[in-house]
């Protein structure tokens, strides 16, 4: 009896197993992409969810460049419809995708994040320049005798940096490399430090490999301490340690105000409107890409896309700037949302 | 007195010292243990318990036709494209009668949750004579306006709402139109974005159906290896070679699985990504050799005079397995089942290849319909920027804790109810 009975169960698994194999087509959207698109991809998500008589689309955080190697996979359901970036999509992940026959693909861009450098609410607020941060946090800077060489960056507070800064040790806390906020921050901030020195921004036209080597790449000896992905973490952190400085999203800042504090980069606080204009200059746009071979073959992608590019959702007064996404210029919005709602493929030749 | 005598009382002292001590390295290390269980649920029941209750504003509300948009309220579609928001709004106005500027009306409407609304409509598609009529009704507050009911002085300072925010709840609050309620919404819902209004029913829901595929499929197969490994596979070195694999495999890293699962399942078979019924396959293989290395100590257990003495009655090597070893041996067997199951239940690893770390609103109704698990709705929640987060994060790590106790008790009950010696 007992053998019928785990005969029974075995089959009735089976059955539960074949009856489902064949991937049938999907009736709800499914999303890959930026972790940092992540929050402002599930709100849509979920109001789009919510208003229509379609299913809730289904988001996975795989991180920008895992996003795009999903998406350019294939056509067909069992790949997913749209992936969101924290940045544009490399010519060779456009190619990747032509390959393998995902031809027409429509990008948009959605709005900006800032990366903000913060400390404790509690700490001494501080104003940076982009010099600052290069000095700080690269492997190897210039030497402080003025020679034009290198040497293993020597400085231990924000004093030796810059005499204007607190006489506090360099403690910054950030993503790990895997980060799309990290890609960023090091293009931005460090890269953007290292080119205030002629001679260093002389290197890219000679070679760019070791331009890139000196210009990008963060210190390993305990000054900046990579704190994983979960910028919540950060913050926490902060807190309790009003010496250390963080870099995360913007949205973490606009959320945890009162808590921590942002320092000015170049002059500029980051808010709304100083990561919009671009004055503010630790700032990226965010991006979705759309299939267009599955619009019509997933039921809703057209009303996701009109969702989120609706003046409710993205406009200045939107609910994702309540979220903390920067909202693109008006001229800006109206031309995207045109193209957006048209679906208009990209030739490939605007990618690099 | 003897030479012997006179060197053991000597030494007597400090073997009872010596003998105290080790008993106290071991109430040491007990309490050791109980102090770090107690760290972490004094850690996780501070910042949790208070997401298991949530703020209601008390609102008059107007069903005004034109506001809302709708001339029909038993017509579906209409009721699914109206304005509840407007409505709202327009109660908080009239509340509020002097907020005149745009920016200052956002900060007014920002207090009630987005998803207030949800319930308008509910409460219009069962009685559609409310249309145009006036209810008082409690209206769920916004994440932020909960917390600050919820802080102590120093959080309301900090709070991320506006001194005059602040003043509105005030009022709100002295005049009697704030309360607090039991926040059933979080074991009814799935997740969302606003943490007011995200539940963890539709974790619990994936998690069910990636445990009942998992139980389905794992529960018979290592039984049945376990079987024919113990009771009829000859001794040879490809059995052993078997053995060591399988206890080599109870010790691969978990996500090794996930990475399998995504190659063959989902590459291969042409699977659906993030559903219960891929998720339940991987976790498969991962309890597997759990279950069939318990399986085998448990059969092991039962002594040969059981096996010889039905052997010696006529009963078949299949019948001495049937009806004697199995019985007899179960309670082992599903103690081992439990404890490889509540280690599945606690698995985000694997399922992270196979997408089931995602954001999921709607409630799964089956094994092939997208879904999350309990440690994944943890982890999502974890990583997100609201303040309101934090405490529900706890609260679910709370409910994943009592799944896991409540597991682990049956596993313990069984093995006390059900245990035999002999």
């Amino acid at each position: 009896m007992k053998l019928k009975m785990t005969a029974l169960v075995a089959s009735a698994a089976t059955a539960l197993t074949l009856a489902s194999a064949p991937a049938s087509a999907r009736d709800y959207i499914s999303i890959v992409g930026s972790s940092t698109v992540y929050p402002f991809a599930t709100t849509v998500a979920e109001r789009f969810g919510r208003s229509t008589s379609h299913p809730t689309p289904k988001i996975e955080s795989t991180g920008s460049g895992g996003g795009m190697k999903l998406f350019c996979a294939g056509v067909g359901t069992q790949n997913p419809d749209i992936t969101n970036a924290s940045r544009r999509m490399k010519k060779s992940e456009f190619e990747q995708c032509q390959q393998n026959g995902v031809k027409d693909i429509a990008e948009v861009v959605i709005g900006y994040d800032g990366i903000v450098v913060a400390n404790s609410a509690e700490a001494k607020h501080v104003d940076l320049t982009l010099r600052d941060l290069f000095l700080a946090l690269a492997k190897e800077v210039p030497n402080p005798n003025g020679k034009e060489e290198l040497v293993a960056n020597p400085y231990q507070t924000w004093k030796d940096v810059n005499p204007a800064l607190p006489n506090t040790k360099i403690e910054v806390l950030g993503p790990p490399p895997t980060s799309g906020t990290r890609d960023a921050f090091d293009e931005l901030a460090i890269e953007g430090g290292c080119k205030t020195f002629p001679w260093l921004k002389a290197i890219k036209s000679e070679d760019k490999g070791r331009y890139k080597a000196i210009c990008r790449s963060i210190r390993e000896d305990g000054a900046y301490i990579e704190a994983g992905e979960n910028d919540n973490l950060i913050v926490q952190k902060l807190q309790k340690n009003p010496a250390a400085f963080g870099v995360f999203g913007f949205s973490y800042l606009d959320q945890n105000r009162g808590k921590i504090q942002a320092a000015n980069v170049a002059g500029n606080a980051p808010t709304f409107d100083t990561i919009a204009s671009g004055d503010y200059p630790l700032s990226r746009s965010l991006y979705f890409y759309v299939k267009k071979a599955h619009v019509g073959v997933v039921p809703g992608i057209e009303g996701y896309v009109k969702e989120f590019t609706s003046e409710k959702a993205w406009g200045p007064d939107g609910y994702l700037a309540d979220k903390g996404m920067i909202p693109l210029g008006d001229d800006l919005r109206a031309d995207m949302g045109k193209q957006a709602r048209n679906l208009t493929p990209m030739t490939g030749d605007e990618l690099h | 007195m003897s030479k012997t005598t006179e060197q053991v009382r000597q030494s007597l002292a400090k073997r009872y010292r010596a003998e105290k001590r080790f008993r106290a390295f071991g109430i040491a290390s007990i309490a050791f243990g109980l102090l770090a269980l107690l760290l972490l649920f004094t850690d996780i029941i501070g910042k949790g318990h208070t997401a298991f209750f949530e703020h209601y504003i008390q609102m008059e509300v107007t069903f005004d036709a034109d506001t809302l948009g709708i001339d029909d309220a038993t017509n579906q579609d209409q009721l699914n494209f109206a304005n509840y928001d407007g409505v709202i709004r327009n109660a908080l106005r009239e509340r509020f009668p002097q907020v005149q500027s745009r920016g200052q009306k956002r900060e007014l409407y920002s207090l009630i949750s987005t998803g207030a609304g949800y319930p308008l409509r509910d409460m219009l598609a069962s009685h559609p004579a409310l249309l145009g009529q006036t209810r008082t009704l409690w209206l769920l507050a916004d994440d932020d306006v909960d917390q600050y009911f919820k802080a102590d002085r120093q959080g309301r300072e900090d709070s991320r709402l506006t001194p005059e925010q602040k003043a509105w709840l005030t009022s709100l609050d002295d005049n009697g139109q704030v309360k607090k309620e039991f926040n059933a919404s979080f074991f009814t819902s799935g997740d969302s974005r606003e943490p007011e209004l995200a539940g963890i029913w539709g974790a619990v829901c994936g998690s069910f159906f990636t445990m009942l595929v998992t139980l389905l499929l794992s529960f018979p197969i290592g039984v049945a290896a376990a079987i024919y490994l113990e009771e009829f596979a000859p001794r040879n070195r490809f059995t052993d070679f078997i053995e060591v694999n399988i206890n080599n495999l109870a010790a691969v890293p978990s996500i090794i699985f996930g990475l399998l699962g995504l190659a063959i399942f989902i590459g291969l078979f042409g699977m659906p990504r993030s559903v219960p019924l891929v998720g339940g396959i991987v976790l498969t293989l991962m309890t597997l050799p759990t279950i069939i290395i318990s399986s085998r100590a448990a059969i092991k257990a039962v002594p040969p005079s059981i096996r010889e003495a039905a052997m010696g009655l006529g009963a078949s090597p299949m019948q001495v397995v049937l009806h004697h070893v199995m019985p007899l041996a179960m309670p082992g067997m599903l103690t081992g089942a439990i404890i490889g199951m509540a280690q599945a239940l606690g698995e985000t690893a694997p399922l992270l290849m196979i997408g089931m770390v995602a954001f999921i609103v709607d409630v799964p109704a089956g094994p092939v319909d997208p879904a999350t698990v309990l440690p994944v709705q943890i982890y999502l929640w974890a990583d997100s920027p609201e303040q309101s987060f934090v405490a529900l994060t706890s609260a679910a790590i709370m409910v994943l804790l009592a799944f896991l106790i409540a597991m682990n008790t049956l596993a313990v009950f069984l093995r006390k109810r059900l245990e035999r010696r002999w």
